[in-house]
This record gives structure tokens, C-alpha cells and sequence, in this order.
């Protein structure tokens, strides 16, 4: 049994239900750069094309969730939990214009469960 | 003496055509402002639809448009310019009610320099030609500019009048027409720039639609009459831009923002002067417009043996902030632009101080008795080291990361081990170590002895992760327009092959 990377709030599982049903399979790539940077984007599946070196850190609530591999490398150590906040976010993300953004909360590993955390893929 | 909370509509519309036109599926959004958290005005919630209205209504203007004569086009941007800067402290009201940023920083900056942008480009248009090579004694090559027809535009909501400015203002002296769509955070000032300069610009040069990213900017970057996006905004959205881009085989220019680095070695403290009084407060600029700017001098790099000196006085003028009431001239940091990103900035305090960073100053919300529904963020300075998440995320907030370096050789490369490479700072009094430290940053912008300086004529953009295209600059005009090569031969002959 592995430790995620990647969790969600049970708020945050009530906005993807919502957008899902707007809009089918949904997939979130993390974010870096300014404005509306260093944040998590949320589109329909395929709309936004997976880089082929893009990592794949879990599956939240049934949306795999990705990440550009160097920025990655400043996550190694941190679980990341998305949650959500009411809040007139720009960018492509699917929820802006419910006036909601999704948000990432970060937590620094515990070096005990380093060893067991799950194995990033593409 | 404090100003009074501008007066606003209870709602916008687009304008598309040289119209005010509602959304047509009559949609609105609530946009309300970071300084209270009080409704500002209803905005158009625009679709597809009104996309597709705004396109074609700028492909109607843009045949007569881009055949004026670049001396009607200088004339009207001067027109332009002269419209904002007569009402400088209205507009910079405006801007600051919708954004939140100090109002002495509206006036003193954003509307002035938005003003100082349309006159550059309209003086560069009656300046600048195209070229003319004899290829040979019978042959003549002429490179002529041409408009690309039809462009669109993403604004970020840092500086939503002064972005639109950086954009437009090429665009238009290039010979193009644009449909513009604000930030969903910003709408409201550039609709009162446009309410003030629409008489000025024939009917669907220029377009501002309304809306969401998912919505709006969607339909505008896929758009298969755009001939060019311009985006300012972070990485993933501009890596889609590039993607739906590529759908239409069109040119982009993106700005993505940074992490920039401001290098302060240890000669600046060889006096006690004007020029070490000038560096310190190069390092408070990271608090410059709350820190919401993409070159904003998030990391501090120090050399050690100066550290503990020099970082005493910046903390001492970084306490001297002063907060409050954001619409008096006196005040120097207002308000965060959104909820969301007031969110943001306090969980990247969290991870500072999870990461094991240490708090010099700062480090939490800053409770306005003025306008307690507002969103507020103290100026914090952390001290870390480079490979923590706080020196190589953009945090696009008033958070400083400061770390030290022993030699120049060491500064170097904690100044480019980022993703980014926007802005850089450098401060010193030896020459020489200036040369190699401007030269040897990658960024499209380093600052040498100064910093946030946005003068027109200096170009602005990115390498790396930063984005490409270079704004602010002449150079801008050629992202905004073809290259025709008129090949003639003056020979009378047949070249004899058939």
C-alpha cells in the first residue's frame, strides 16, 4: 500500500463530480510561472495534451493528475492535497466559472514514509 | 488626504464593432474588488458565440485598417495617449478598486507608463522602414510589413490596463485588429479605458469580449480567423495556447512568468551612501505591487560576508511598509488581487516554514481595520536555500527568498538554477563583475543597479520557461506582422532555362 503523492479534500471530490458530469473524464496538470501559476489547472481529458515526459503522480478521485518533470523535482518530498476556495481565478481551468478555484495544500513527507510513497509514472 | 471609492456601473458590456453589446446568452458574472471584497459590477459571461460576433465584426474593420497610413495610426495612438493621461487619477482609481494595488502605485505607474506605451509605438511607426538589397544590378529584394489581419489577445489582472497597453499598442500600429479579452479577476478598467477612446478608433479595430478562460479564452486561441494570440499567464495555460496554436498553425507570444533573481554582492556595502540606500530598497521591490509581478525579485542572493549588515537595514525599511488604506497616496502595499490567490500565498508561507525556511519578518495575513473584508498579505522574507519549493515556485505574492553565496561564481549559478528567466537584478560597484554577471544570467531582462524599471524601448520577455516574444520594444511589431519579400527584376531577358 503506498502513500500518495497526490490526495483530495472531500470538497474539492464534490467540484470534480460536478464538472464531470458537465463535461466527462477530467485529468489536472499542476501549474508553475505567474498570474495564475503555481496552481492546479483542471481540463476535460484530451482537451489539454499530456507531455510525453509529463509525470503522472496518482489518481484523485478518478482524475489522473500530472506534473512538467522539472518542476517535479522540487515535489519529491512534499504530498500534495487539492482542495478548493471560492475565489474569481483566471486561466482554462474547468471550475472558474463556478467562482471557485482549486487549490494545492502541500505537506512535507515524514522521512519514514519516503520510502513508501508511490512511484511517479508517465 | 485619501481618495474616494470611483464610481462604477451597476453593469458592462462587450464591445464589439464600436458597439456596447450584451452577451447574447444574456449571462453576467459578478466581479467584485480585492480591497473590500465588495461587488464592484455585473461583467458580461461571455461564450463562443460572442467570440465568433467580436471576429468577424475586427475582420470587417481590418482591411481598412491595415491600409491607413502609419501616420493616421500614430496620430490616433498619440490621441489615445493623450485620452488616458487626461484621466490619469480616474482610470488609476479604477485600477486600483478592481486590482487592489496601492493607488500611489496606479498613478505614479500603471496608467502613466500605459499612456508612455501608445505614444513609443506611435512615434516608431513614423520612424522605422523596411529594407531595400540589390541582389544584383537587375534585381531589386524589398522586405515589406505587413499586418497579419486579426489578432487575440489574453490580459493577466496584475496590471490590467498597462498589459493591455504592452499589447495593444503594437497590434494597432502594426495594422491589425484585435479582440481582447481581460483577466476574469480585472474586466472593469479596461472597459472604462475603452469607454474613453472608442471615439477615437474606427468600428471593430478594436474588441473586447468578456468572459471565462474555460468560456471565452478557449474560443478565442482556437479561433480559426486569429492570426496571432498574445498571452501573459503561467505555464500551463501558455503550454495549451502553444497546443491550440498549433491547431491553426499560427504564431504565439508568451510571457509566463519567473523567479527572479536579485544579486546583491558585497561592494554595495563598501559605503554608506546613496547607492547602498538604493540597493536596499532594490530589494524591497519584491513588495512592489504586492509582489504580483512576473519579474517581481523574489529571491535575494547575498553575499555572505555582507548578510547579516545588509539584510538589517532591508528588514528595517521592509517593517516600515506601510498598509492600510489603500486609496491614500501614502500607503505602499494594498491588497492581494483575489481570494484564491490570497489562499496561495499563505499555503507557500506554509510550505517556507514546512520546508524548514525561517521567517525574518512577516509571515501571515495582515488584519486592515479599514477594510477588513479585503485580502491582505504581510511582507514576509523567508531565508532557505535555492532548491526549496519557495525559491523556484512563483509565488506571485509579497514573499521574499533569500539565500547567501560566497563568490561571484556561486552566485551565478544560484541565479540560474531556476526554470525560469525573465528578470534579474544585480547590484555592485565593480564594473567588471557586472559585465560578467548580466551576461552570464539567463534572462531577457537584467536589471544592473536598479529594478522594475519599465521603460518603453526596452524589451521584455523571457528565456526558458519564461516564455519567448519580447514586448515593450519595436522589435514587438514583427510578432504582430508578416515579412512580404517583393522579388523584382529589371531584365528584359528570359532567363534562357525553356
Amino acid at each position: 500500500m503506498y502513500i500518495e503523492r497526490v490526495t483530495v479534500t472531500d470538497e474539492a471530490r464534490a467540484v470534480i463530480d460536478q464538472l464531470r458530469e458537465k463535461h466527462g473524464e477530467l485529468i489536472f496538470h499542476q501549474s508553475g510561472g505567474c498570474c495564475d501559476g503555481s496552481a492546479p489547472m483542471c481540463f476535460q481529458k484530451g482537451d489539454f495534451l499530456i507531455g510525453s515526459r509529463d509525470l503522472c503522480l496518482g489518481e484523485i478521485h478518478g482524475c489522473r493528475f500530472y506534473m512538467a518533470p522539472d518542476q517535479f523535482e522540487f515535489y519529491r518530498n512534499m504530498q500534495i492535497t487539492i482542495g478548493v476556495t471560492p475565489g474569481r481565478g483566471s486561466s482554462f481551468s474547468l471550475e472558474i466559472p463556478l467562482g471557485l478555484r482549486f487549490m494545492t495544500l502541500s505537506r512535507v513527507f515524514e522521512d519514514s514514509e519516503l520510502e513508501n510513497v508511490r512511484p511517479v509514472g508517465a | 488626504m485619501s481618495f474616494q471609492k470611483p464610481e462604477f456601473k451597476n453593469q458592462y458590456e462587450n464591445f464589439i464593432g464600436g458597439q456596447w453589446v450584451a452577451p447574447l446568452d444574456g449571462e453576467y458574472f459578478e466581479d467584485s474588488s480585492p480591497v473590500d471584497g465588495s461587488l464592484i459590477a455585473l461583467v458580461p459571461q461571455s461564450n463562443a458565440a460572442d467570440i465568433d460576433l467580436a471576429v468577424e465584426a475586427a475582420w470587417k474593420a481590418a482591411a481598412a485598417w491595415g491600409k491607413t497610413s502609419p501616420t493616421e495610426r500614430s496620430t490616433i495612438l498619440n490621441k489615445i495617449a493623450d485620452r488616458i493621461e487626461e484621466n490619469l487619477e480616474q482610470l488609476a482609481l479604477v485600477e486600483t478598486w478592481g486590482n487592489g494595488k496601492a493607488i500611489r502605485e496606479s498613478m505614479a505607474a500603471d496608467i502613466p507608463l500605459s499612456a508612455d506605451h501608445f505614444r513609443y509605438y506611435a512615434g516608431v511607426i513614423r520612424s522605422e522602414s523596411g529594407e531595400v538589397t540589390d541582389i544584383d544590378a537587375n534585381t531589386v529584394s524589398m522586405e515589406i510589413h505587413e499586418p497579419l489581419g486579426v489578432v487575440g489577445q489574453i490580459i493577466p489582472w496584475n496590471f490590467p490596463i498597462l498589459m493591455a497597453a504592452w499589447k495593444l499598442a503594437p497590434a494597432l500600429a502594426a495594422g491589425n485588429c484585435v479582440v481582447l479579452k481581460p483577466a476574469e479577476q480585472t474586466p472593469v478598467s479596461i472597459l472604462h479605458v475603452m469607454e474613453l477612446i472608442a471615439d477615437l478608433l474606427p468600428p471593430g479595430v478594436l474588441n473586447i469580449v468578456n468572459g471565462f478562460g474555460p468560456e471565452a479564452g478557449k474560443p478565442l486561441a482556437t479561433h480559426p480567423d486569429i492570426k496571432k494570440v498574445a498571452f501573459t499567464g503561467e505555464t500551463t495555460t501558455g503550454r495549451l495556447i502553444m497546443q491550440y496554436a498549433s491547431e491553426n498553425i499560427i504564431p504565439v507570444t508568451l510571457e509566463l512568468g519567473g523567479k527572479s533573481p536579485n544579486v546583491f554582492f558585497d561592494s554595495v556595502m563598501a559605503a554608506d551612501d546613496e547607492f547602498l540606500d538604493k540597493a536596499v530598497e532594490g530589494l524591497v521591490l519584491f513588495a512592489f505591487n504586492q509582489g504580483e509581478v512576473c519579474t517581481c525579485p523574489s529571491r535575494a542572493l547575498i553575499q555572505e560576508n555582507i548578510y547579516d549588515a545588509f539584510m538589517a537595514r532591508c528588514l528595517e525599511r521592509i517593517e516600515a511598509i506601510t498598509m492600510g488604506d489603500t486609496l491614500d497616496p501614502a500607503t505602499q502595499m494594498g491588497a492581494q488581487a483575489s481570494n484564491d490567490q490570497y489562499e496561495k500565498i499563505l499555503n507557500y508561507i506554509d510550505v517556507g516554514k514546512q520546508e524548514g525556511a525561517e521567517v525574518l519578518i512577516g509571515g501571515g495575513a495582515y488584519e486592515n481595520e479599514i477594510y477588513p473584508n479585503g485580502y491582505y498579505i504581510q511582507p514576509t522574507v523567508f531565508k532557505g536555500h535555492n532548491k526549496m519549493r519557495i525559491f523556484q515556485e512563483e509565488i506571485f505574492g509579497p514573499v521574499l527568498s533569500v539565500t547567501t553565496f560566497r563568490d561571484q561564481a556561486e552566485a551565478l549559478e544560484i541565479a540560474n538554477d531556476t526554470l525560469y528567466g525573465l528578470g534579474a537584478g544585480v547590484w555592485t560597484r565593480d564594473i567588471h563583475q557586472m559585465q560578467d554577471m548580466s551576461r552570464g544570467i539567463e534572462a531577457g531582462r537584467v536589471w544592473c543597479n536598479c529594478y522594475h524599471a519599465y521603460p518603453a524601448h526596452a524589451s521584455f520577455g523571457g528565456y526558458k520557461k519564461s516564455g519567448f516574444g519580447r514586448e515593450t520594444h519595436r522589435m514587438m511589431l514583427n510578432h504582430y506582422r508578416h515579412t512580404k519579400n517583393v522579388l523584382m527584376s529589371f531584365d528584359k531577358n528570359a532567363l534562357g532555362f525553356f
